[in-house]
């Protein structure tokens, strides 16, 4: 399989000082990256389309590395991760899954390791679809102040035979997280879960 | 007055192929989105001076911010827009005093010169609708390879007492401009207009 076509690649980087709460020393920061590529499975049913994750590798590490730098250079500033993918009409779900593997391994290889499981969001839809990226604690799934999301979308994709491949970081959980539950500085860290 | 800034966004997006075609070196545009408290929310004020000081003092910032996610230097900067979203609870108005009595003059310095008008768009929307902010050339506004538009949309903006405040700058025009037309190199540059 050749090396995944991009047509486009967007960056979203959002400041959050305060939601009506005590704005906190340091805003929140939450970055997105998308790339627009070719689905190349698109219009057919192809029975073997697994060998397209290891193509996906290297795009999504150049991914992961550009949402770092969105969040000012430093790995471990990152605190809160996700993934998700939008598969144009001609395509089918399962190929949203092919970024299960590539976008999972990415941000754990760019951020030097991250031992929870990355949440994710997939659908078949058609340009401008938007699609609300879970977001959790990258080292504790439990942990409920980073519990959160974030929408993304491109105006003009996925064409029909086009994926958004999505990646989310978050240096930190919701700006006035209050309702109990773990915290991350409780953080036993050997599961992923708590 | 000074801004009350809730949320600041910044989206890149980068463009490589187009209709199946390279586009080298992609074209890029850049827009910095600040999501503010409205002052005048729920009345009915004469005087707006408060809101053209804060769209002078926001403009700057945000179009700094917009080269700066470029990665240009301010001269590369091709072509500029701004546009303003006011929230459910105030008025037109309120988005003219920001974009047009002086916001002009710091979005100029930010990319150097800007002979022609900053074109712009606004209107009054609720959170998560979309907002196109008009793209033309810095320098020479009958550039027809740089007529364009960028859509931005934060899913939380605006709230009823919110005005959404944006500007986009580039350093290129469409992927693939054959319409003729005044070229960018032709530019005399002396009126703003060619």
């Amino acid at each position: 399989m050749p090396e995944p076509q991009i047509r486009k690649i967007l960056t979203v980087v959002e400041e959050i000082r305060h939601e009506g709460g005590p704005p906190p020393s340091v805003p929140l920061r939450r970055a997105a990256v998308l790339a627009v590529i070719a689905n190349p499975f698109a219009g057919r049913y192809e029975p073997e389309i697994a060998g397209f994750m290891d193509d996906l590798k290297p795009l999504g590490l150049m991914m992961a590395e550009r949402l770092i730098a969105a969040l000012g250079g430093d790995p471990k500033a990152v605190q809160g991760y996700g993934k998700g993918a939008i598969v144009g009409q001609a395509g089918e779900l399962e190929h949203g899954a092919l970024w299960h593997v590539p976008g999972g391994y990415a941000m754990r290889e760019a951020l030097g390791g991250a031992a929870a499981i990355v949440p994710s969001a997939k659908k078949v839809a058609g340009p401008g679809a938007r699609l609300d990226v879970p977001m959790t604690h990258i080292n504790a799934s439990y942990v409920r102040s980073h519990f959160d999301a974030m929408e993304v979308g491109v105006p003009d994709a996925p064409r029909a035979d086009e994926i958004v491949l999505a990646l989310v970081m978050s240096t930190g959980g919701r700006i006035h997280a209050r309702v109990g539950g773990l915290k991350a500085e409780e953080i036993i860290g050997k599961d992923g879960l708590r | 007055m000074s801004a009350e800034i809730r949320k600041l966004a910044v989206f890149v997006e980068e463009t490589r192929r187009e209709m199946g075609r390279e586009i080298d070196p992609p074209t890029r545009k850049a827009a910095a989105v600040a999501v503010i408290a409205n002052p005048f929310a729920g009345r009915y004020v004469e005087d707006l001076e408060p809101l053209m000081a804060i769209g002078e003092e926001l403009c700057g910032l945000l179009g700094r911010k917009c080269v700066e996610a470029l990665g240009i230097r301010p001269s590369e900067a091709e072509s500029y827009g701004k546009a303003a979203m006011v929230g459910e609870n105030g008025e037109l108005e309120h988005a003219a005093a920001i974009l047009h009595p002086r916001l002009g003059k710091p979005l100029r310095e930010a990319v150097e010169k800007g002979a022609a008008l900053v074109p712009s768009s606004k209107k009054r929307g609720g959170p998560g609708q979309p907002l196109d902010i008009p793209l033309g050339h810095k320098d020479a506004a009958y550039v027809r390879s740089h007529f364009d538009a960028m859509e931005v949309r934060i899913c939380d903006a605006p709230r009823a007492d919110e005005i959404m405040v944006a500007v986009a700058v580039t350093d290129s025009g469409r992927p693939l401009p054959r319409v003729g037309g005044l070229q960018a190199h032709e530019i005399e540059g002396r009126d703003g207009l060619r």
